[in-house]
């Protein structure tokens, strides 16, 4: 028997698949082809305090090995998720943890505010990297003060887990975890999208509505598995890797550089059953190298 | 309504048109096909893409229950779509279905009713003619299409009901496009419209102007087909909506064309 079971920041989880912000849904959407319960957990779409309509169509474009989205935080505000979608989902047997995201710090702190009473958000993640909206994403996340200014007023307003997600549209990602950290950060995840482009050469026009957008899918993994290593190495939190997992493989490939859970986003649009996937192959592979228990692996690259 | 992850086997490739295949599947356990809706769309996943990973969005052309097949009409649309109509007999294709909602029902069986299809855009209405037949109403169709030979299964058409064409070129039918055929002239209680966005907005136009309901499907570019991207929205009266969940059919009432 293989010990699955990590600790995020004080948060449990019973094994390290978690899925990423925006890839899939509230979860429901995905309940007819897995059994939700069996998650470590799930992260719920970005939300921010007021209802948003995201970016003009179109918002995506495949390239090769990945695809590039724009969809600008559209999400109906905290308080509809608090009435409508919770109560739908706060008995699934997994941990819920809300994507926060924000135009001004005061915004941050107002949607914290309203979820911490909430018994089944027991963990945030913290948006403070996304590419697609010109404030309240990498305006915060891209300089280590910015960071830090968000991080110790989400630290103040909400008691519970509070994870960062980090931009990987920096200089130096480990300079931004450091400053995340020492605000009191319990874990960071990276990496969000990377900043890309594509033009449709016969239309002589960008595909996106916004010209510019995330890149996500395998394409980045490589980039993703050298920020989580560099990460892991420069802070003492709990580090949550994502970029382009698409199988077991890719996620022990992100443990073995020093994440303690990893997210699957963009595999979820190809397999919206591939988490079950990965956790199946969590425990053969443990099996097979003879771990017992799945901490074991995490950074062991550096051991 | 219960969505699946199936295998299936493809039966045959039917090369209709140089550009156009047709591909009939059975799932490879032979369990029967879920229950699906004219109007509805699967996700069909690529293998053996050399750049594209995601799934390719397409509309169910027909159910065959006396068969279990299941019929998708495909476009040579790009590297996904190539390698889809590079498939053989006997390969395996995983699909996701059904998605989508569906196409809304006439008031009347006494309605006249037209589908209206464009290019690829044929390819529901004929699951969704076969049905209203099948229920008893009397559907028509107008088919519309560069030329003659871009004229896509006229003769499951034909088995329906009456087919109108028109070919921008004259070689079949009417010359012009489908928005000036004369079957427009005449009384339509509802139209049912698929294909290229301008060909809809252009029929919707014609629907608004002569006070007709009419309902159109949309195919924009989407990546999870189950409301969790949300890139495939369309602008509507109520804001921003998926049309992978909330269409792909919507009245057009609904849009802010």
């Amino acid at each position: 028997m293989v010990k699955l079971g990590v600790n995020i920041g004080g948060l449990n989880l019973k094994n390290p698949v978690l899925t990423a912000s925006g890839t899939f849904g509230y979860g429901e959407e995905f309940a007819d082809f897995i059994d939700l319960n069996r998650l470590g957990g799930f992260v719920i779409k970005g939300t921010t305090i007021n209802h948003r309509e995201g970016n003009p169509y179109p918002r995506m474009a495949e390239t090769p090995s990945g695809m590039l989205n724009a969809v600008g935080l559209q999400n109906k505000g905290v308080d509809y998720f608090i009435d409508n979608i919770y109560p739908r989902i706060k008995d699934v047997d997994s941990n819920v943890i809300v994507n926060v995201s924000g135009a001004t710090i005061d915004d941050y702190v107002a949607v914290c505010e309203k979820l911490t009473p909430l018994d089944k958000i027991n963990a945030i993640e913290v948006n403070i990297s996304c590419p697609n909206v010109k404030q309240g994403g990498m305006a915060f996340g891209t300089t280590a003060d910015g960071a830090a200014q968000v991080a110790r007023a989400v630290r103040k307003a909400f008691p519970k887990t509070v994870i960062i997600k980090l931009s990987p549209n920096v200089t130096d990602i480990t300079e931004i975890a450091r400053a995340v950290e020492a605000e009191g950060a319990d874990a960071v995840s990276l990496i969000n999208t990377l900043l890309g482009m594509a033009i449709d050469v016969e239309r002589q026009r960008p595909y996106l509505s916004t010209i510019t957008g995330g890149l996500s899918g395998p394409a980045v993994r490589p980039v993703a598995v050298r920020m989580v290593w560099q990460v892991a190495k420069a802070v003492n939190i709990p580090v949550v890797g994502l970029g382009g997992i698409m199988n077991g493989r890719d996620a022990i490939e992100f443990m073995l550089a020093g994440a303690r859970a990893i997210q699957v986003g963009t595999a979820n649009f190809v397999d919206p059953s591939v988490t079950m996937k990965i956790i199946d192959y969590m425990e053969d592979y443990c099996q097979r190298h003879g771990i017992s228990d799945i901490n074991d692996i995490v950074g062991m690259i550096n051991q | 309504m219960k969505k699946y992850i199936i295998d299936l086997k493809v039966v045959e490739n039917r090369r209709i048109h140089e550009l156009y295949t047709l591909l009939i599947m059975t799932p490879i356990d032979g369990s029967p096909l879920p229950e699906m809706l004219p109007g509805q769309f699967v996700q069909v996943a690529v293998d053996g893409s050399k750049t594209t990973f995601l799934r390719r969005p397409i509309s169910i052309n027909n159910v065959d229950r006396d068969n279990n097949h299941l019929w998708l009409l495909v476009r040579n649309a790009g590297e996904g779509t190539r390698a889809l109509m590079a498939l053989k007999a006997d390969d395996n294709v995983n699909v996701v279905l059904p998605l989508g909602n569906s196409f809304g029902m006439p008031f009347s069986v006494n309605d006249k009713i037209l589908l209206v299809g464009g290019g690829v855009g044929v390819a529901p209405m004929l699951y969704w003619g076969a049905q209203l037949k099948a229920k008893g109403f009397t559907p028509q169709f107008l088919i519309g299409a560069r030329s003659a030979k871009d004229v896509l299964q006229l003769e499951e058409f034909e088995k329906i009901g009456k087919v109108y064409v028109s070919t921008e070129d004259g070689t079949m039918g009417e010359k012009g496009l489908v928005t000036t055929n004369a079957v427009l002239a005449s009384k339509i209680d509802k139209i049912y419209c698929c294909g290229p966005a301008p060909m809809m907005k252009a029929i919707a136009k014609v629907a608004k102007e002569n006070a007709i309901d009419c309902e159109v499907s949309l195919e924009n570019m989407m990546a999870c087909g189950l409301g969790a991207c949300l890139c495939c929205v369309e602008n509507t009266v109520k804001g921003n909506v998926c049309v992978c969940t909330e269409g792909p059919v919507f009245n057009i009432n609904e849009l802010t064309w």
